[in-house]
């Protein structure tokens, strides 16, 4: 038992890590380097609001008792009854808040107004987030995710992953193109960032699939043992589902595109883990490999696809977010096997379309539902407050026009010539040169 | 005296200064620049995405002569930079009309 707490709270801290600092310098380096601060302060402060709006009133919507969208709102309003012994499943259950919101974020970047941004967060996160938190994860009789349609999700392919993939996609639809997207360079800043943030993705996620452990009343000698046997289980797919994704991401991408790159690397990574999420105590080590596979190589077609389709979807959240959680979501229905934590046989293992029918029906819930209101919210702010940036403050750069901040001094003088400002200035073949990637710094170029 | 400008390709550099220091240039000044010619950049890809990236990098050499000197020191940039493929870069020479050394005074010839 004191393991296992000393354990909850670590998980904890890691989790919290994958949006503060990790996911803000996977998406912050992936983005240009006008925009890498706005990138990256919109993980910063949707942690800071989703954190405070989950213990007044997330808790109690997610865990409260039973309901079949979300529990009693106002019961345990700010922890009021929650005991002091029980505040690390609440900060464990916020931080998955937090990092479901950041996650949405990379599908607009370079063009969503900060204040549109700010106000976005707490709405999406109360009529989005939490009730899915109790669908999928509070696993009440009746909740409709998980307690009564029956579909597994260890740590959350429906309820982070597929939601805010769904509500990225939703966004982006409302907001438009980037000025200039898909004709302009618009080529990730620092991918030595991007690389660093995966891997401390990664590292947070032991916490994330791990820490999501949940026992059914064992006690003593049986708690140890479930505690022993599950979190080795979840920790070993994770790891195996990652470095397969890997593999995956980089032989498609080699298959295709001629070669292997770091960003597919990166993205392999989270792909990979995305995946693996619903499935962590589901699968054996086999099924976590042939998961990690089919995520990394679907995820790394399905990035192209925003191409063919017309959405800007900067950094690929509906690529990997949306396509990796519903793949590990659906092929739960396949490798499950009873001996994992869920006790059922997926098609592989003899169980027969049962348990796929019911992954496909938690994912088509959760498509619907995030889907629907994420428009709705969106919709709303649009014709209110609006979302788009100003198209000068666009092409200027976000980073200034939101907050009188440059991530970078390009125009020192030790750092012009090829290896500073020149170098990043690229324009397309078939138009005229335009400062692009420097044009954040143009301004200031000109008093220099 | 002339000046020869040279715009290379930068894995040549070190064997180009090593050549033109062999034949005994006193100095030069060389910077980090970028630009393209006929191969007009390369293209580079992000998770599927194909980028032409029109500027490459390239090392410009600054280098002022002797009249008599300019033929031979744009012959040794030419032997010594050449790879035969697209991209090698280019080699000009202009007049100058005077050069003065800061430190003394000097003028040309003897300011080399």
């Amino acid at each position: 038992m004191d393991g296992y707490y000393a354990f909850m709270l670590v998980a904890t801290a890691l989790v919290l890590m994958m949006t503060v600092p990790a996911l803000a310098l996977f998406y912050g380096g992936m983005s240009r380097s006008k925009s890498v601060l706005n990138m990256m302060m919109m993980s910063y402060v949707a942690a800071a609001i989703v954190g405070i709006l989950y213990v007044a009133v997330g808790w109690s919507m997610g865990w409260s008792g039973d309901g079949t969208l979300f529990a009693d709102p106002v019961d345990l309003l700010w922890l009021d009854g929650v005991a002091t012994g029980d505040y690390v499943y609440v900060m464990f259950q916020m931080t998955f808040a937090i990092i479901t919101v950041a996650l949405i974020s990379g599908a607009v970047a370079d063009r969503m107004k900060f204040s549109a941004w700010v106000v976005f967060v707490p709405l999406w996160a109360l009529v989005v987030y939490f009730p899915m938190a109790h669908m999928v994860f509070s696993c009440t009789d009746d909740s409709l995710i998980c307690g009564r349609i029956g579909a597994q999700d260890y740590a959350g392919g429906t309820a982070v992953h597929i939601n805010a993939g769904v509500a990225a996609l939703v966004l982006v639809l409302l907001l438009g193109k980037r000025i200039g997207w898909p004709k302009d360079q618009m080529r990730p800043h620092n991918l030595t960032l991007t690389m660093l943030g995966a891997g401390l993705l990664w590292f947070g996620w032991y916490g994330f699939n791990v820490g999501s452990i949940v026992f059914a009343g064992e006690e003593g000698e049986a708690f140890t043992e479930r505690f022993i046997s599950e979190t080795g289980r979840t920790f070993a797919n994770t790891t195996l589902a990652t470095f397969a994704a890997i593999l995956g991401w980089l032989l498609v991408e080699r298959l295709l595109h001629g070669k292997a790159t770091s960003l597919g690397a990166a993205s392999g990574i989270v792909a990979g883990l995305v995946a693996i999420t619903p499935a962590a105590g589901a699968v054996d080590l086999g099924g976590a490999v042939a998961i990690g596979l089919a995520a990394g190589a679907l995820c790394a077609w399905a990035v192209g696809l925003k191409f063919r389709l017309g959405f800007d979807d900067s950094l690929d959240v509906v690529g990997v977010h949306l396509v990796g959680g519903v793949v590990g979501t659906l092929l739960i229905g396949v490798f499950s096997t009873s001996e994992g934590a869920g006790g059922v046989d997926g098609l592989l293992y003899g169980g027969g379309l049962g348990s796929l029918g019911a992954q496909a029906l938690g994912v088509l819930v959760a498509v619907v539902f995030s889907g629907v209101l994420t428009a709705v919210i969106g919709l709303a702010l649009r014709l209110t407050i609006g979302l788009r940036l100003d198209a000068e403050d666009e092409v200027d750069g976000i980073d200034l026009a939101e907050h009188g901040e440059t991530a970078y001094d390009l125009h020192s003088a030790s750092s012009s010539g090829a290896t500073g400002v020149l170098a990043t200035s690229t324009v397309p073949a078939s138009t005229p040169p335009r400062t692009t990637t420097t044009g954040s710094t143009s301004s200031e170029g000109v008093n220099a | 005296m002339k000046l020869v400008t040279a715009v290379i390709k930068p894995h040549r550099w070190e064997d180009v200064r090593e050549a033109l220091e062999t034949f005994g240039v006193a100095g030069m000044t060389v910077s980090e620049v970028s630009g393209y010619g006929r191969q007009k950049g390369h293209t580079e890809v992000y998770r599927g995405a194909e980028y032409d990236v029109a500027l490459v990098p390239k090392i410009r050499i600054e280098i002022v002569v002797d009249d008599a000197d300019a033929e031979d020191v744009v012959g040794i940039v030419v032997k010594t930079a050449q790879t035969g493929r697209i991209g090698d870069g280019k080699v000009w020479v202009t007049h100058v009309e005077s050069v003065v050394r800061v430190r003394t005074g000097e003028q040309d010839a003897s300011a080399l």
